[in-house]
């Protein structure tokens, strides 16, 4: 069994889905992480595929059944890793204001050269509003107060407001 | 229900979208009493019933830093508690507990939902307009998540700012 990362992009329309996962399945691909969603009306979905068929024998299955589709299709090996150990506490961060270029590497660089590592983000425009969420971990030796000064003075020069939390989990 | 002093006429005023400096801003406290602080109150509850599905609104919303919010969620089907229409001035959440997540929306965020947890019940002290009477609101349920949703506009935020995380924010076709 290897790992397979199968990216499908394109212009969207019902049963993208079912058609790349049924291709798969019809390999004795076996869906473990995955990520699907609309970014302006582009679907998009990254899928990690645990199969015995090799890429190219899965890419070929998916053209085969997007024949004629206007969707791209990416197939990679992906060699075994190991899941990061972090230390440190998840935290939520939201910034949002007029959208401007260069918002989302400002913010990212200033997490960046802190040491704090974005486990998930999204952002959405929408009527001249940009909103950035991040979910971030944050290393126990890094100062929360210190990260949250350096934000609010990137923010400051963006034009934009930031608000750091902690994420809250509810552990059952 | 809180019995709400009677107000003058009320002008519907236009409500700012963020992103606007006034939303983003701590809003200061005022004097309940004062001649423009009553008008502002008539004002919020003008507006607020002229705006389909809006059942609270914060000063800052139509461009005032002052500590002054209205709320009805008399008629919203998620509400179990309520105390009908009022304005009050200088709130403070005394007591909030038992955290829910809850899909919210926001007349100055047109364009976009998003979920929040929020206390699902709430202690509010808070002030009425025109005689100053301070009044204590226990609620619960959707009251509680309106009251709390309008206080954070009062403290300079908006619902994304409180957003539980990346997968929270959603696209409004429609502002109802």
């Amino acid at each position: 069994m290897s790992s397979l990362a199968v990216t499908v992009l394109g212009h969207d329309r019902p049963g993208i889905i079912a058609d790349a996962t049924s291709a798969l399945t019809d390999l004795g691909g076996n869906l473990e992480d995955t990520s699907m969603t609309l970014l302006r009306g582009h679907f998009v979905m990254t899928l990690v595929v645990s199969t015995d068929a090799d890429a190219q024998t899965v890419r070929a299955a998916l053209e085969t059944k997007f024949a004629g589709a206007d969707l791209d299709v990416i197939v990679m090996d992906l060699h075994s890793v190991e899941a990061p150990t972090t230390s440190g506490d998840s935290y939520v961060l939201s910034v949002h204001g007029a959208d401007r270029v260069g918002i989302v590497a400002a913010i990212t660089s200033v997490l960046a050269s802190h040491g704090a590592n974005i486990t998930d983000l999204t952002t959405r425009l929408g009527g001249g509003l940009y909103i950035v969420v991040a979910e971030v971990d944050i290393p126990a030796d890094v100062s929360v107060p210190a990260l949250e000064t350096a934000i609010a003075n990137v923010a400051t020069d963006l034009g934009v407001g930031a608000t750091l939390r902690p994420a809250e989990t509810d552990v059952l | 229900m809180i019995s709400m002093p009677e107000l003058p006429a009320g002008h519907v005023l236009p409500v700012l979208a963020t992103p606007h400096q006034v939303l983003a801003t701590r809003c200061v406290e005022v004097d309940p009493a004062a001649a423009d602080v009553i008008q502002l109150a008539a004002d919020l509850l003008a507006t607020q019933r002229v705006s389909p599905g809006c059942v609270g609104l914060a000063a800052n919303q139509v461009g005032v830093g002052w500590r002054v919010f209205s709320l009805n969620v008399s008629q919203h089907p998620k509400a179990r508690i309520h105390h009908g229409e009022f304005v009050v001035v200088n709130p403070e959440i005394l007591e909030a507990t038992r955290n829910e997540k809850g899909r919210e929306g926001c007349m100055s965020v047109p364009d976009f939902t998003g979920d929040v947890k929020r206390a699902t019940r709430l202690t509010l002290k808070a002030f009425l307009p025109v005689t100053g009477v301070e009044v204590r609101i226990e609620t619960d349920a959707f009251e509680a998540r309106a009251i709390q949703h309008e206080i954070d506009h009062l403290d300079g935020f908006v619902f994304i700012d409180k957003v539980a995380g990346a997968h929270a924010i959603y696209p409004r076709q429609t502002y109802l």
